[in-house]
């Protein structure tokens, strides 16, 4: 109707062209290079031979690449298996108000403040059977514990690393989460007689689902990337039990310089974090669904 | 359902040492059983806080709370069995209104086709039994409200429905149909109410006995009539009514003359005369809707200056100058009003006429014969 009286002036698309030389610059044109990489075999510098989607072909096949994504998918899967609930049982036995709380929400932060290579490095030195506190400790009780020669237990440490670096930011989203609730939630649940459980199934699980979202995305793709801690305390081993899939392409691209696989594996690698990411997405909007239902009619 | 009787004071800081210290200052009052209360007054005045000492969310500093004469101050809402509903609608996001209606039911173990029963008969109360299966979470602020009522009216054997200022987030035309409802409930139910409120109007609809609060204080317990007639505190009477009480300073000049902002009236020999007399310093209270306008001149009437004329609807809202002083009257729709500037002269003394002492409480005839 009247839209087509609308004077119609191309110029605007001038505004949007900085935005759009930023974000090709720092995005497209990289993005670009490694699907130019994907499809060629780079020889040398000069020299470069075409060679279709015979790299992904070759990736697909790659039994080691298996492996880690397998080994990846298990690991992310323990991650949230273990920080959701644990942040949450945290959030929920922090002091609420005062200074105890600002005391806490300090002392719980602090992890959060050290770098990946620094954590890497605490937790390999603490576990060594040598020297490391834990590590000396439980050799005195008996446990053979030794990440270095044991696949199981360099698995365990790298995620009981990675715990307790990041459960404490499940831990302050779930704290803000609980805080946003109105007090009259509580008073009227007392009225109702509801059990601690009750309370926090229908009152206080519900209104953290926002929150909730937020940390599983974050903490899944976090964890799906994960490469410092397992390089840092093992580089990988022992053997490949904490190769992961980043690892596992640092050693193809950087290690071992095959660039065309590796860019193939990246594409890959960034189409199933994207898909991961929709299906989780997706399925936390739809447990939640009710509560966007259309007002009546 | 039970007798409440409460015999206590809160501070929310410990040691309190002045009344300003106090949310609720030393109070004794009785809610009988079965009766539809109000607790009025404007905000801060202690009376939510009255209210949760009531249904056990708060614990007073000082005294007691009895229900039937047994004393429960030490007691959770859940061991009072008391209901309260909110300000803002409380519902469980995740549940279904029936699973809403049945939650304080389910939670003390009612036999499920019991709970189906009364949840229903609720929904039918509330009009809301076509949205039973529907997400309580979807529906609209005045359909939660109402899911919150339904939750405090579901108990069969509650000792009281308390109601904080369940109305705030209504649309004014669903109030009035919201309220009457109520009304009707507590008429069928014949359940113990206390309905929290700063809204006259809601109060004096709602309540069979309504309890004035002024600054942690109760000035005033009474039906909705004596409220109006016969407000026992200043605060009362400028409180209730719209506009509020009209008051002027006056005195006792000589035997039959008061002084009334600087006019000298003549009054008759009564049964007030002598605490006046002994007062020497008042204040005369009359109510808009009881000054009249009289004969230009007359004995016994102020002289004013008209100042403002508003056509409220209804009636003609006059803001008159007397020596000083304000005073508002109220017109009938069909008479034609003076003009602003016009000269007029006002009856204030008349049976509807209240006298307050310095103390702001009403000079009433009891505490006469007492003195």
């Amino acid at each position: 109707m009247s839209a087509t009286t609308k004077p119609i002036n191309q110029k605007a698309w001038f505004l949007v062209l900085p935005v759009f030389i930023c974000v090709a610059f720092s995005a497209i044109l990289p993005l670009m290079t490694v699907v130019n990489y994907s499809v060629q075999d780079i020889i040398s510098p000069e020299r470069r031979v075409f060679v279709g989607v015979e790299w992904f072909t070759a990736v697909m096949r790659d039994e080691e690449l298996h492996g880690a994504l397998l080994r990846q998918l298990g690991f992310s899967a323990a991650v949230l298996a273990v920080e959701i609930p644990l942040g949450i049982a945290l959030a929920l036995s922090m002091p609420a108000q005062g200074w105890k709380a600002s005391a806490v929400l300090v002392i719980v932060a602090l992890s959060l403040l050290i770098p990946w290579n620094v954590v890497g490095t605490i937790w390999q030195i603490y576990g060594r059977a040598d020297i490391g506190l834990l590590g000396a400790a439980l050799q005195w009780l008996g446990v053979d514990y030794n990440y270095t020669g044991n696949a199981t237990d360099a698995w365990v440490t790298v995620l009981v690393m990675d715990v307790w670096h990041w459960t404490p930011l499940v831990a302050l989203l779930c704290f803000a989460g609980l805080r946003s609730i109105p007090d009259a939630y509580y008073q009227a649940a007392r009225i109702d007689g509801a059990s601690k459980l009750a309370v926090f199934r229908y009152i206080q699980l519900p209104k953290m689902r926002g929150v909730l979202m937020i940390a599983v995305l974050l903490r899944f793709m976090d964890s799906f990337m994960i490469y410092t801690e397992p390089f840092v305390l093992t580089g990988g081993g022992p053997g490949n039990a904490t190769t992961f899939l980043s690892q596992y392409l640092t050693q193809k691209a950087v290690g071992q310089f095959d660039l065309g696989p590796a860019a193939a594996f990246s594409l890959i690698y960034f189409l199933i974090i994207l898909l991961l990411c929709f299906i989780l997405y997706n399925w936390m909007q739809a447990l939640g669904q009710a509560e966007k239902e259309p007002q009546h009619g | 359902m039970a007798r409440i009787d409460l015999d206590l004071a809160h501070a929310y800081r410990p040691n309190p040492q002045s009344d300003a210290d106090y949310a609720l200052l030393p109070l004794k009052m009785s809610f009988e059983d079965g009766g539809a209360y109000a607790l009025l007054g404007p905000s801060g005045c202690g009376k939510t806080t009255m209210l949760n000492i009531i249904s056990g969310l708060l614990q007073p500093s000082h005294g007691t709370v009895s229900y039937d004469g047994r004393d429960v101050t030490a007691l959770s809402p859940q061991a009072r069995n008391i209901a309260q509903v909110f300000q803002f609608p409380v519902i469980y996001d995740t549940m279904t209104v029936a699973e809403n209606l049945a939650f304080p039911l389910k939670n003390r173990g009612v036999a499920p086709e019991r709970i189906k029963a009364r949840v229903g008969k609720i929904a039918e109360m509330l009009e809301m039994s076509g949205q039973l299966d529907q997400r309580a979470a979807g529906l609209t602020a005045d359909a939660k409200q109402k899911i919150s009522l339904g939750r405090g009216l579901v108990r069969e054997d509650v000792s009281a429905v308390l109601f904080d200022e369940p109305l705030t987030v209504i649309d004014p035309h669903l109030k009035w149909q919201l309220r009457r409802k109520l009304k009707q409930i507590h008429h069928e139910l014949k359940l113990t109410l206390i309905y929290v409120t700063h809204d006259q109007v809601e109060a004096l609809t709602f309540a069979d006995q309504i309890v004035v609060m002024s600054r942690g204080r109760a000035v005033q317990v009474g039906s909705a009539d004596a409220l109006f007639e016969k407000p026992q505190h200043m605060f009362v009477g400028n409180f209730i009514g719209s506009p509020g009480m009209n008051f002027l300073p006056a005195r006792f000049k000589s035997s039959g003359v008061i002084e009334v902002a600087g006019q000298d009236l003549p009054l008759a020999f009564g049964i007030l005369y002598q605490q006046l007399e002994a007062a020497r310093e008042f204040t005369l209270g009359v109510r808009p809707e009881y000054v009249g306008l009289a004969e230009a001149a007359s004995p016994g009437t102020l002289r004013a200056e008209v100042q403002q004329v508003q056509d409220i609807g209804t009636y003609w809202l006059l803001t008159a100058r007397v020596g000083g002083q304000t005073l508002k009257l109220r017109l009938n729709a069909q008479s034609r009003p003076p003009a602003p500037g016009a000269e007029v002269w006002l009856q204030v003394l008349g049976a509807h006429t209240c006298f307050y002492g310095r103390d702001e409480q009403l000079i009433n005839v009891k505490e006469g014969l007492a003195a």
